[in-house]
């Protein structure tokens, strides 16, 4: 190389430029053809059953009873049975979640047990959600005697979702810088008054975030739910406080049979009528359009707290 | 070089507010402090030097019991004993929030929290059970301006501390310090994250508040240890070299080693 004159020297510099941008082009192309894969498919899904299903939206399908006429057939029961099961499972799961949380980062001695519980709290949230339905149909269905109703229900996807709140508020928690924790403790505050007064706070965007994010997951839980035994045909819904004769009590509708958004589906789709299926379709947009909107309140939710929260 | 007020050279008499005996202090198996000992006078500013590692840090995060939110720290003999009550402050008996109730911080960065500047000020407060809104306004106001802070900020208290620049901040971390009225205020290198300007004013406003309380500083800064301390303590590698009056320290040192490092000839 030293016999290269200045010319020759740049001319072969850039022809190895030349060399090695090829592989960025190359990369750039792979990482857009895989992105595709993932986009166009939902895209494709999500149009197709637009197409199929947004004709059948109307206010009827909202506040219809499941029918075995595919025209008058409507996902009251579904929606009213999703967002209760939805509503017992963030009960249950939201403050035993943050709680495990703010035990494992702020109070739990760093030690070879804190270190098994870590790796299986990792395990847990990689378990099919299949084996928790079994669980808690021995569990909660039969030896607590909850039987067939919305806490079975809600109480089995609040432990599917559990790992993820658990693990969503530590990382929520380890994003706050150490001196303010050291900040808070050289004021002469005590581990609670550091947790109520800056942990919690500071850590609330990204916990919120977490449980938004299990919440989408378990809405679309099908299998631990078929589990436990939700009915897939049900016209009535669970008597409101104080309705009824005699008169329901303020907790009555927890132990209601129920049905869900995602068994309402897989039970249209398994009719042979088309009607049906166009039916199901318009659940499935429905459903998908909850989880979206949910998605759509953790952005939000996360952009407004975060707002205040500069170090 | 200017003698700082207060002090006169070799006159003894100066109340003493703490002395360090014999403090030995290991991070898990390493021994970051041997056998130190020095006193703290009452009222007066007292300067840690040394270079990188020393252990100046390790020794002033010993007088609030820093070191005990983190596993494997271990004072291992001798200890801090605060006057006039003879209380030792590393006492396995003395719980670390009382010691912190007494003694506050102020940290090399700034770390306002992210609440507004009232209501950073507030929280030393706060965590002593003090709820009434008059009495709050009164002590963070008067905090605000002992740390010469309250005429910048005085029309936007509920702002967001974070948005001040960084000596304002950095003087609101000590306004925080102030406010529950402390007996002695630690700072570690408050000024190595800010500029020359916020660092001359951070060093007149240090100066100021030993009237009311006794200061321990560490520094990376030498000129900033003769321009602010009344007494200076040199270490090296865990020991305590020299301790002395800072004119003293820097005219006439008593070791090698130390004038090795005042001259610049290493660290």
């Amino acid at each position: 190389m030293s016999e290269m004159n200045a010319d020759q020297k740049i001319e072969h510099i850039r022809g190895l430029i030349a060399l090695a941008k090829r592989w960025d082009l190359f990369f750039t192309i792979l990482g857009m053809l895989s992105l595709m894969v993932g986009l166009l498919t939902f895209i494709v899904l999500f149009v197709d059953m637009a197409i199929q299903g947004v004709p059948r939206l109307s206010v009827d399908f909202f506040t219809s009873f499941p029918s075995r006429k595919a025209e008058d057939a409507g996902i009251l029961s579904a929606w009213v049975g999703t967002v209760l099961v939805m509503l017992l499972t963030a009960l249950a799961a939201v403050p035993l979640g943050v709680a495990a949380g703010v035990y494992l980062e702020e109070y739990a001695p760093k030690n070879w047990i804190t270190d098994i519980i870590e790796i299986n709290i990792s395990n847990l949230a990689g378990i099919p959600s299949i084996v928790y339905g079994l669980l808690a149909l021995g569990l909660f269905v039969y030896y607590f005697g909850f039987g067939q109703s919305i806490l079975s229900a809600g109480l089995t996807l609040a432990l599917l979702i559990l790992p993820v709140i658990i693990v969503a508020t530590r990382e929520a928690i380890r994003a706050i810088p150490q001196m303010i924790r050291e900040g808070s403790y050289a004021c002469g505050a005590t581990n609670w008054q550091t947790v109520k007064d800056h942990i919690l706070p500071y850590s609330l965007a990204g916990i919120l975030t977490g449980v938004i994010i299990g919440m989408a997951r378990a809405i679309g839980e099908t299998a631990p739910i078929i589990t436990i035994g939700a009915l897939t045909f049900i016209a009535f819904l669970p008597t409101a406080p104080f309705q009824g004769d005699p008169p329901a009590g303020l907790f009555d509708w927890i132990f209601a049979p129920f049905t869900v958004m995602p068994i309402q589906m897989f039970n249209w789709t398994s009719r042979p009528e088309a009607a049906f299926t166009e039916n199901a379709a318009a659940a499935g947009f429905v459903l998908v359009f909850m989880t979206l909107a949910m998605n759509g309140l953790a952005i939000y939710v996360r952009y407004r707290l975060r707002k205040n929260i500069k170090w | 070089m200017q003698i700082p007020a207060g002090v006169e050279p070799g006159v003894e008499g100066v109340a003493l507010k703490a002395d360090v005996r014999d403090l030995d202090f290991y991070y898990g198996a390493f021994h970051a402090l041997k056998k130190v000992s020095m006193p703290i006078h009452d009222h007066r500013v007292t300067a840690l030097i040394g270079p990188s590692g020393c252990g100046k840090s390790t020794l002033l995060r010993c007088f609030n019991r820093m070191h005990d939110l983190y596993p494997g720290n271990r004072y291992a003999g001798g200890g801090i004993v605060l006057h006039p009550d003879n209380t030792n402050l590393l006492s396995p008996d003395v719980d670390p929030i009382e010691v912190r109730m007494r003694i506050s911080m102020v940290f090399q960065k700034p770390n306002p929290f992210p609440k507004s500047i009232f209501e950073n000020v507030a929280y030393s407060l706060r965590v002593r059970g003090m709820s009434n809104k008059s009495e709050l306004d009164d002590r963070v106001e008067s905090a605000l301006k002992g740390a010469a802070l309250w005429n910048e900020v005085s029309d936007r208290l509920t702002e967001l501390g974070a948005n001040l620049s960084g000596g304002q901040q950095q003087r609101l971390c000590i306004a925080r310090a102030l406010a529950s009225d402390p007996e002695i205020i630690l700072f570690d290198e408050p000024t190595s994250a800010l500029d020359p300007i916020a660092t001359a004013s951070i060093e007149e406003l240090i100066i100021e508040l030993k009237e009311k309380v006794t200061i321990l500083i560490v520094t990376h800064n030498m000129q900033q240890a003769a321009r602010i301390s009344d007494y200076t303590a040199y270490m090296y590698i865990g020991e305590m070299v020299e301790f002395g009056i800072t004119d003293q320290i820097f005219i006439k040192p008593q070791k090698k080693a130390t004038e090795d490092y005042i001259t610049g000839r290493f660290g």
